[in-house]
């Protein structure tokens, strides 16, 4: 078995991965990426729509337009990449010192390695996860496979299709569906609000005339050998089902878009902490978990929205990486708590330094209107029209706005006030 | 005679509900915007309503079965269904650049490539 | 010529399979399995608790055969289990009792224990039911103890036990129902089947909830009926942190063997079942149900000092049982019509049971018939099961690939399962006389989609190394009883020539 020698390991060759392999080369860490598919690129290679790099290029492209500006960077660098590689386990030696264990088909890796960065994305939820009962028919499918299946296979998967979920990842199959002929009966979302984008919600639903249920939910899934129907009925606030209110929607199709959980598997074997509000790891702002020299970044931090996000993290992490091995280990002494303050859902990082400027990302539990996003220990003050869970916030807390901070103070707070 | 509208602003992600004034089928006043781009979007929004049309194309010969294509331009609403029945029709070769024409001259504009697709040789 | 029997065995589920292999050791018969569905097993074999019984809850005066066979087959399995490499553990059983008045019930079982020749079943309480179970919950009171109760992994057992049987000779036929059964001047004729007739000098009927349907076709047993009887389960990730050790399950009442939560033998939670008797026609009802997850979770808690929260369940199911009239299994052989042989209606401890049926099955063919069985000279017990990756040390992973790459391509994330195995799981369906690959058939198989993901990420992975292997395009590839996909995806404007679709405003 092979044995390598790097300074950065990043596992996952999606948007987060590459450009965080990117940055740590830039830096001039020795760097490797590693990915399982026989391609780079992640999500966004299947994602012909736009709404990418509005940040990052200042343009709207398209997940694929956006992924070849990286990858040409990434081949112009000529960052080390290994394809058909999958990680098997990660064992820690010491702080500097990590063993990654890969297999590919020319054998098992072993990679000796001061720093992972580990960038595998999200899975999708599946039906019974949301309790759906019923039959188990063929003819279900996550947004995402159905995604793949079309728009990289050229597969379709199905004629009459109910949607389950309003996010975006929802919203954009509906548009695809209906654009390549099929017929979408219905988007059932739970909540009272979609789930996605206002604009998603005009540009894939009203423009083909697809039914939004909104506070509905699916009970069960009915059919023998394929999806018949499904049944649907209206929730009250508190999202319990209205007795009476079920109604049938006959189908060929279901496509669940009932949301991503990041996906940690070999991490959580290490004994990582996570954060139950984002699935993700607990991380502190170089985005380092609670195991030194591992960071996280992208979906498998927390569930963006925008791929920019995930890519800014990817970078950040390959910092946090070169100060780590600089410094033999993050060199900060007295950490500052995010705490969740009023409706904050989770926020990402969850210590800083107040040492540099530091981004922070975080989510609203519930959607309002005219509001004050503030950190009242920094007098930290941003108005905002209005906020979304389904929108991240993105804050830059720079170096001097912490010297507000008093010396005993140990903690800021994130919180959004009406006006 | 004015009427006012609202309208959901597709530009990008802010999703600005704008409020339209309409006088004699002209927009004369628009508000909610974060950008002027949503003025735009709003005056033309009323008048000659226009969408990108993102889709894919079959592809022979290629590493992956499919490429990813728009319009160059935003095509008329009315007008998203020829530019989708024309692209069930076509099947492109190998290799394909972003930029590259793949249907040229429909409903105003031209259908372009968004993503590259390599060249496989089979033995 | 030689004068073998022809022998066709209806149903490829654990009865019939095990049947099939049993007769396959003996010169006399030339054997063909009939299955209906694309694969085997796919009946009750498939959606059980997985439990091997120790026999202690059979009553031998009420349901004799029951009894024998459970206590014989528990024993069986051990031995077949090695030879087929079927995955299966002994953890033993600890039917839980509360309160005083289950604890009366359990005792009962005691004394059946004795009469039944179950060895090691004995009361437990508090601190050596602690120590038993370290994960009991806190409300039990004790515990009736039966050592030789295990688990297996149900649908690796048909699948091995029908390669063997094919191995050794026997043809598997699937996607062929059998539509009737032929019998002319007092003997048995052959099966009218979907896809012909088949010729046969012995019938025998496994046809599980069709069983039925099947004995009735050869004029016998007309007032037997098998009713379907729905059990629902819940089934948990693995990486939850309080898993049972050994198998548990509340005091049963006289419809059911009680609800049980066990860890599976590839490290899952599953709890259930419920006991739902089902109107005769629904025989294809395997929809689950708010109410009946509802009851196994609660069920279940008396059984864990804690529960895993309703997020971390991966799979919810439901499974049939075929319950006979009186609960009383028919198997029997019959001179008139000459030829047939009832192994109908076997519920509970019907898996367990199996290769003792099989062996009870080939006596009575033999006593009946008049037939002297002969042993082959050559015949395998062995099947090796697929070559894994998962759960292997590195350097042994890494000779795998060295021999051959497919082992070092991961299709399935959550399992950590091969291009390689999936290859090899492929071309022993087409070995065993599978017509369809299946996306299913190959789950089952390679445990790929059975992980937390429960498939998403690997399916069209999957359905990708199967349409370049079988040389089909990747929407014709077979998930389970359909097609992945309809069409290419422009297939809907192909057919369509010019409508507008219904989904526009303009």
């Amino acid at each position: 078995m092979k044995t390598l020698e790097y300074d950065t390991v990043v596992i996952g060759g999606g948007p987060a991965g590459i450009a965080a392999a990117i940055k740590a080369t830039e830096l001039g860490l020795k760097t490797i990426l590693i990915e399982n598919r026989d391609l780079l690129g992640g999500i966004p290679l299947q994602c012909i729509h736009t709404g990418f790099g509005l940040h990052y290029f200042k343009e709207d492209l398209t997940g694929t337009q956006f992924l070849t500006r990286l990858l040409d960077k990434l081949e112009k660098l000529r960052v080390e990449y290994l394809l058909n590689a999958h990680v098997h386990s990660i064992e820690y030696l010491d702080y500097d010192k990590k063993l990654v264990n890969i297999i590919t088909p020319q054998g098992v890796v072993r990679i000796l390695t001061k720093t992972i960065i580990y960038t595998t994305g999200a899975r999708e939820r599946h039906l019974y996860e949301i309790g759906v009962v019923g039959d188990r028919p063929d003819g279900i499918y996550t947004a995402g496979e159905a995604q793949t299946l079309m728009d990289i296979y050229g597969i379709m998967p199905g004629k009459e299709v109910v949607i389950i979920g309003s996010g975006d990842v929802g919203l954009i199959m509906a548009r695809r569906f209906a654009l390549e002929g099929a017929k979408v009966k219905a988007v059932i979302e739970i909540l009272p609000y979609p789930g996605g984008l206002m604009r998603n919600v005009m540009q894939c639903l009203r423009d083909y005339d697809i039914p939004l249920l909104l506070s509905h939910t699916i009970v069960k899934v009915v059919g023998k050998k394929r999806v018949e129907k499904v049944v649907v009925v209206k929730v009250d606030e508190n999202l319990k089902p209205i007795q009476g209110t079920e109604f049938e929607i006959p189908c060929d199709t279901v496509i669940l878009s009932v949301g991503l959980r990041p996906y940690l598997k070999v991490l959580e074997k290490l004994g990582i902490h996570i954060d139950p509000a984002t699935g993700g790891p607990m991380v502190n702002e170089y985005l380092e978990t609670n195991i030194p020299g591992v960071f996280v970044a992208g979906n498998a931090l927390v569930i963006n929205d925008l791929v920019d996000y995930a890519v800014e993290q990817g970078e950040l992490a390959a910092e946090g990486a070169k100060v780590f091995i600089e410094n033999k280990g993050i060199p900060t002494k007295n950490w500052k708590l995010v705490e969740k303050g009023r409706n904050i859902r989770l926020v990402v990082p969850h210590i800083v330094s107040g040492e540099r400027d530091v981004v922070i990302y975080a989510r609203v539990a519930n959607p309002e209107k005219n509001v004050y996003i503030q950190i009242p220990e920094l007098g930290f003050k941003l108005f905002s029209y209005g906020v979304r869970p389904a929108e991240m916030i993105w804050l830059k807390l720079r170096k001097d706005m912490f010297s507000k901070l008093g010396a005993d103070v140990h903690k800021i707070t994130l919180e959004v006030i009406p006006r | 005679m004015s009427k006012e509208q609202e309208l959901i602003c597709i530009i990008c992600p802010a999703s600005c509900t704008l409020k339209v004034t309409v006088e004699d089928n002209k927009v004369v006043k628009v508000e909610g915007y974060l950008c002027p781009r949503g003025v735009e979007f709003a005056k033309n929004e009323i008048s000659n309503p226009v969408r990108y049309v993102m889709s894919v194309v079959k592809v022979k010969g290629g590493d992956l079965p499919t490429v990813s294509v728009v319009t160059r331009n935003p095509v008329h609403k009315s007008c998203i269904w020829q530019v989708m029945e024309a692209l069930a029709k076509v099947e492109v070769e190998a290799p394909l650049e972003i930029g590259d024409v793949i249907i040229k001259d429909i409903c105003g504009t031209d259908i372009i490539a968004t993503r590259r697709v390599k060249k496989i040789w089979y033995y | 010529m030689s004068n073998k029997y022809r022998v066709v065995i209806v149903g490829a589920g654990i009865v019939g399979s095990s049947i099939a292999r049993v007769l396959s050791m003996y010169e006399n018969f030339d054997i063909t399995l009939v299955e209906k569905e694309p694969d085997v097993g796919w009946g009750a074999s498939k959606a059980n608790t997985s439990i091997i019984h120790p026999g202690h809850e059979e009553e031998p005066d009420v349901h004799p055969l029951r009894a024998k066979l459970c206590v014989r087959g528990n024993e069986m399995w051990r031995t077949w289990a090695k030879e087929l490499e079927i995955p299966v553990t002994f953890p033993g059983e600890l039917m839980v009792f509360t309160n005083d008045e289950e604890e009366k019930r359990a005792r009962e079982y005691i004394k059946l224990a004795r009469l039944n020749n179950v060895p090691g079943v004995k009361i437990v309480y508090q601190e050596e039911l602690r120590v038993l179970e370290p994960n009991i919950a806190r409300e039990a009171k004790g515990a009736v103890y039966a050592p030789t109760a295990g688990l297996i992994s149900p649908f690796e057992a048909v699948i091995a036990v029908v390669e063997n049987a094919v191995e050794n000779g026997v043809k598997l036929v699937t996607e062929t129902e059998v539509l009737e059964v032929k019998v002319s001047e007092g003997r048995v004729k052959g099966v009218k089947t979907s896809k012909g007739f088949i010729e046969a000098d012995i019938i025998i009927n496994a046809a599980g909830l069709y069983s039925d349907k099947i004995t009735h076709s050869a004029g016998v047993e007309l007032n037997f009926q098998v009713k379907p009887r729905k059990g629902e389960y819940l089934l948990f990730d693995e990486d939850i942190p309080v898993k049972p050790t050994r198998i548990l399950h509340t005091t049963p009442t006289p419809i059911t063997k009680g609800v049980y939560a066990i860890t599976t033998v590839h490290g899952n939670v599953l709890i259930g079942p419920t006991a739902e008797d089902l109107p005769i026609e629904a025989k294809e009802d395997t929809s689950t149900s708010v109410k009946g997850l509802n009851y196994v979770y609660l069920e279940a808690s008396k059984l864990l000092r804690e529960m895993p929260p309703r997020s971390r369940v991966i799979k919810i199911f439901a499974g049939l049982r075929p319950e006979p009239p009186g609960g009383h299994w028919l198997i029997k052989a019959y001179s008139d019509p000459w030829g047939f042989v009832n192994a109908a209606g076997i519920r509970s401890p019907g898996f367990t049971s199996a290769p003792a049926i099989a062996e009870y099955v080939a006596n009575l063919i033999s006593e009946t018939f008049d037939i002297k069985l002969i042993k082959k000279s050559k015949w395998n017990p062995y099947r090796r099961d697929i070559t894994r990756l998962n759960n292997r040390p590195l350097s042994e992973i890494d000779e795998l690939i060295k021999k051959n790459p497919a082992y070092g391509e991961i299709v399935c994330y959550c399992k950590t399962v091969s291009k390689a195995e999936i290859l090899e799981a492929i071309d022993r369906m087409i070995k065993i006389g599978i017509k369809t690959i299946t996306l299913d058939g190959l789950k089952f198989r390679t445990y790929a989609g059975f992980g937390m993901c429960q498939g998403p990420f690997c399916r069209w992975r999957i359905a990708r190394i199967v349409s370049e292997k079988l040389g089909i395009p990747l929407y014709d590839v077979t998930v389970k009883k359909t097609k992945y996909g309809i069409g290419d995806v422009k297939i809907l404007w192909v057919e369509r020539k010019g409508d507008l679709s219904e989904n526009t405003r303009i």
